[in-house]
């Protein structure tokens, strides 16, 4: 281990005398342990500082070098990553990255993790997810226009994963509904890799004009800083913190202290009335109180802005008295924000946010002296270099191995798998898992018309927004699969790329910048911190092949309960722009005699497949080999087949392999169930031809007559094309022919068997523990 | 045609309800819930959303704000107003409709596209579709069950009151195209007078073929010709 960055503390000015706080404990080799900060931190801070912390001081230190605010373990590693394009107007340090979507407008995105609260209290952990993720949007000056959730859970069988599942999906309802902003996709996924630790990642897209940015920086000598929006209480306290560490089993109880409560009515009054202030001009910064609250939204605008600041704790507005300056600091209190007032604008500041039925009071100024200063009225209660704060966090390399079991599981032989006695009875059974099967029981509690402008709704490859007043719209996937990640997590990650971008192009988009998810487990060991890199090596790849630049992110580790981790869980927010709304596309076949046109080439790989886990209940296997380039090549055929108007629907092939994407085309939204009538000629395993993951595929039906058009579009883009078959009438078979056997079902048992697999699940009593 | 469209703290469709009247050549203007003054306006429209946060019940709070005094005048005078979803459970709540919305039968959130059957083509709301004609409209709430005593869902029926009843694809008002758990398949009904609708579903939602259906246009036409001399 060593440390490779940070500013050398003989540079630094040492830190004046500050008296101890009476009543504060006093200052321990435990308790600086159980603020999470190691001795060689620890001596850092006293390098800094130049004396013993502060009780206050020291609960600062925690949270800004929490993994969570100071992406100690991870900082390094992302820097690996591709940031920049044309197209990028904010990279990665912002509150949301931004980029140009053309005719004026910009767009923000972002995607957020809130695993650990969510494993301790789902409802409340998942509604403030998305209420921190809607605020960094609008904090850049972007009204929210689209919500998508990432999900990850354990096995359904189990009444506690049931009980987190629901919890998490009404959080993410409730909370998103009450807003007005619609919930346009995701995914989820379950599977014993989260068995302790779900994976909640919620990712918010906004739309400005370009010039309505505003940035979260602290400038102006003198300038107000104003808390604004609900009051500081004492919940949340050092999240960031908790958001840092391994769960036990006995976090349920013990940490629901920092799990912070959300309210998304005074949410939509902050929204509504953060535009109103940005637009107003009556403030210069603004800045989310999310993670290690006023703590890091002050210290970060400063050293943002390369100034100092001053805030007074007796001047915060707070929900209860006697709260000391440490709880004040640390709150994680939701739905409030710090911003920056022009010089003499306070009072227009308070005018709009008491329209709105909100506070806004002066809590401290911007000062040139480059120091985070704390007072409790005339008391000092910290001071801290600022920048040493925000940029000093120590960022470790450390030394990444890879798991024994794993590279066992991907050895193993998989022939023994590979035939089917009965092919029409697997395939229910693998469509019908609840990770392949329909999630309308999930996205039917979320609002996904409001705004009225969501032109494709979840169910589809992306969730698609038109941009009123233009010919464009935007689309937005989300995609990981931690399986594959857990065989091979280089493999795992660009196949989270490749599939966000066959996601966005079957959608008539193209892909043009990502935001990044990365969940994991403790780095500190040594297999962990291998998933880790050798994830974001494969990301960095993929984004430099697809000219799709990372523009921010979020950073999850220390997801494990009681030594057990997550499987290494890259998420990839992409999202894309459909040039003209007539581009737009879905995944359902629609006109019965339309071709069906296969893109890509059939495999007889089976690693990390839905069918081995669903069927045989195995993860194993190496996944499925991915061409970064050959992908890139079908991005570009498909985008130019939806161009020329000859498409008719398109859906990526992943989970459940050629033969559940067959399914999910035949089936659409489920009101009219097409018949399919495929015939496959491949000499392969039936099982490996039916549910094999192979990548670089794509299923596609236009009108026969184009069917020649499409396969020359394939060739001069150099993909593999073939024409498998036919569209059938309302209410037809599904029918797919293979040289080694015939899968034959009905489209009545087909609905039934997608559609009502997880309502099925949901009513069925538990049999794991409850 | 001059609408207001009232905004309550928490209201999140008046935007879309804004636009929708401007798609047939309405003249919208937002009215805050404190302000005061509908004198000028032909027609009044409450937006849904979440007033208040639906704390207490939706629509509870709404209900007291400075505004609705004028809008409980505007309705008096016969004046036309529209209530979708919290909008109808405000219009509910303030006494201008009968009946209340209790939460959907599911306990969930239900949002999705349904069937509504046009019950009535003489209101000044519906003029402009055929009687009978089924229409596909998105929902978004979770307190849309229409309950009533007895008596009241008698008179609602006897006079001609229930304008939209859920129906399935075929126009048949079937227990599993209720979304909600609605008496009757109740989805939105008119006042005595027959000047003031309350309606679950979101028509401003289905105004473009981009957003998969145009069914809620007719409602807007309708209201903007009543308004308008021949």
């Amino acid at each position: 281990m060593s440390i490779v960055d940070g500013t050398s503390p003989e540079d630094m000015v040492k830190a004046p005398h500050v008296d101890p706080r009476p009543g504060d404990p006093e200052i321990t080799p435990e308790l600086v342990a159980d603020h999470g900060l190691s001795p060689e931190e620890y001596e850092r801070v006293l390098g800094i500082l130049g004396r013993t912390p502060t009780f206050t001081e020291l609960g600062i230190f925690s949270a800004m070098w929490s993994e969570h605010c100071g992406y100690k373990n991870s900082k390094r590693l992302l820097r690996l990553l591709p940031t920049e394009a044309p197209w990028v107007i904010q990279g990665p340090g912002e509150n949301a990255g931004v980029i140009d979507i053309g005719e004026g407008y910009a767009l923000a995105f972002k995607i957020e993790s809130h695993n650990h609260p969510s494993a301790v209290e789902p409802y409340q952990g998942a509604a403030t997810g998305v209420g921190g993720i809607l605020r960094d949007i609008f904090t850049m000056g972007a009204r929210p226009i689209a919500v998508l959730d990432s999900l990850r859970f354990g096995r359904l069988d189990s009444g506690r994963v049931r009980y987190l599942f629901s919890g998490v999906v009404k959080g993410i309802g409730d909370y998103g509904n009450c807003m007005g902003i619609p919930n346009i996709g995701g995914e989820v996924s379950f599977d014993e890799g989260y068995e302790g630790n779900p994976i909640v990642n919620a990712m918010c897209l906004g739309l400005m004009k370009r010039e309505e940015l505003i940035t979260a920086s602290a400038s102006g000598d003198g300038n107000s800083l104003m808390a604004v929006g609900a009051r500081t209480g004492r919940d949340g306290i050092h999240g960031a913190t908790f958001a840092s560490e391994e769960l036990s089993a006995d976090s349920d109880e013990s940490s629901r202290p920092q799990v912070q409560v959300g309210d998304p009515f005074t949410e939509k009054l902050l929204l509504e009335a953060s535009l109103e202030l940005i637009a107003s001009g009556a403030i210069s910064g603004i800045q989310d109180m999310g993670a290690a609250g006023i703590t890091s939204s002050a210290s970060e605008m400063a050293g943002r802005g390369g100034s100092g600041v001053e805030i007074d704790m007796a001047r915060v507005p707070v929900r209860e008295p006697g709260m000391t300056p440490y709880e004040i600091l640390l709150s994680e209190s939701q739905e409030r924000m710090l911003v920056v007032a022009e010089p003499g604008r306070e009072g227009d500041v308070r005018r709009i946010l008491e329209k709105w039925e909100l506070e806004a009071e002066v809590i401290g100024h911007v000062t040139s002296d480059g120091r985070f200063r704390v007072m409790e009225g005339d008391r000092v209660v910290a001071d801290i270099p600022a920048l040493p704060l925000t940029e000093g966090c120590p960022t470790y390399e450390r030394e990444g191995v890879e798991g024994e079991e794993v590279q066992r599981l991907r050895a193993m032989d998989l022939s023994g798998y590979m035939d089917l006695d009965d092919p029409a009875a697997t395939f229910l059974k693998v469509l019908g898992s609840p990770n392949v099967a329909s999630k309308r029981w999930i996205y039917h509690q979320y609002d996904t018309t409001v705004r009225s402008s969501t032109a494709v709704r979840p169910g589809s490859d992306a969730g698609v927004v038109r941009i009123r007043g233009t010919r464009k719209a935007v689309a937005a996937t989300t995609d990981c699969n931690g399986r594959f990640g857990y065989l091979e997590p280089r493999a795992g990650a660009e196949i989270a790329m490749a599939e966000a971008a066959r996601n966005l192009v079957c959608s008539g988009a193209i892909p043009t910048a990502i935001t990044n998810n990365l969940n994991f487990g403790n780095p500190l060991k040594p297999h962990i911190y291998h998933q880790l890199r050798e994830a974001v090596l494969g990301m960095a790849d993929a984004c430099r092949i697809f000219e799709t630049p990372v523009t921010g992110g979020n950073v999850s580790l220390f997801n494990e309960t009681d030594g057990v981790a997550i499987y290494p869980t890259p998420v990839v927010g992409m999202v894309g722009v459909v040039e003209d709304v007539d581009h737009i596309t879905t995944q359902a076949f629609r006109e019965t005699g339309d071709a069906v046109i296969l893109l890509g080439r059939n495999t007889d790989e089976l690693g990390g497949s839905e069918y081995l886990y669903a069927v045989h209940d195995l993860v194993a296997g190496a996944p499925p080999a991915v061409d970064l380039l050959a992908e890139r090549h079908l991005q570009n055929a498909v985008l130019a087949m939806i161009r020329e108007g000859i498409v008719r629907s398109a859906h990526d092939c992943s989970e459940g392999g050629l033969a559940c994407a067959l399914a999910e085309c035949a089936l659409g939204n489920g009101e009219t169930v097409l018949g399919v009538d495929v015939t496959l000629t491949d000499d392969l395993p039936l099982a490996a031809l039916l549910f094999g993951e192979a990548q670089g595929r794509i299923v596609l039906s236009c009108a026969p007559e184009h069917a020649d058009r499409v396969a020359a579009i394939a060739d001069e883009h150099g993909v593999p094309v073939a024409r498998i078959g036919t569209v059938g009438a309302p209410a037809g078979t599904f029918r797919i022919t293979t040289p080694k056997g015939i899968v034959d079902v009905t489209p009545d048992v087909l609905s039934k068997t997608y559609f009502e697999a997880i309502p099925r699940i949901m009513d069925a009593p538990a049999t794991g523990d409850a | 045609m001059k609408v207001a469209v009232i905004t309550f703290p928490g209201s999140n469709c008046d935007y879309d309800l804004y636009k929708a009247i401007q798609m047939v050549d309405g003249e919208a203007s937002f009215v805050w819930h404190r302000d005061r003054g509908l004198r000028g306006y032909d027609a009044v429209m409450l937006p849904g959303g979440f007033s208040y946060g639906d704390y207490l019940r939706p629509g509870a709070i709404a209900r007291m704000s400075p505004v609705m005094e004028e809008v409980m005048d505007f309705a008096a005078k016969g004046g036309p107003v529209l209530g979708i979803c919290n909008g109808f459970q405000i219009l509910c709540e303030a006494g201008l409709l009968p009946g209340a919305l209790m939460p959907n039968r599911s306990l969930k959130f239900q949002s999705k596209d349904v069937f509504v059957r046009v019950e009535r083509a003489d209101t000044l709301f519906t003029a402009d579709y055929d009687a009978g004609a089924v229409l596909r409209i998105p929902i978004a709430h979770h307190d849309g069950n229409f309950e009533a005593d007895q008596e009241t869902l008698r008179r609602l029926e006897d006079d001609g009151r229930v304008v939209f009843r859920y129906v399935d694809r075929s126009g048949e008002p079937t227990d599993e195209s209720n979304p909600n758990g609605s008496w009757h398949n109740i989805a939105g009904i008119v006042n005595d007078g027959g000047n003031v609708l309350g309606m679950m579903p979101h028509p401003e939602r289905a105004m473009e073929p981009i957003l998969g259906s145009t069914d809620g246009r007719g409602l807007f036409t309708s209201i903007l010709r009543s308004l308008t001399p021949a």
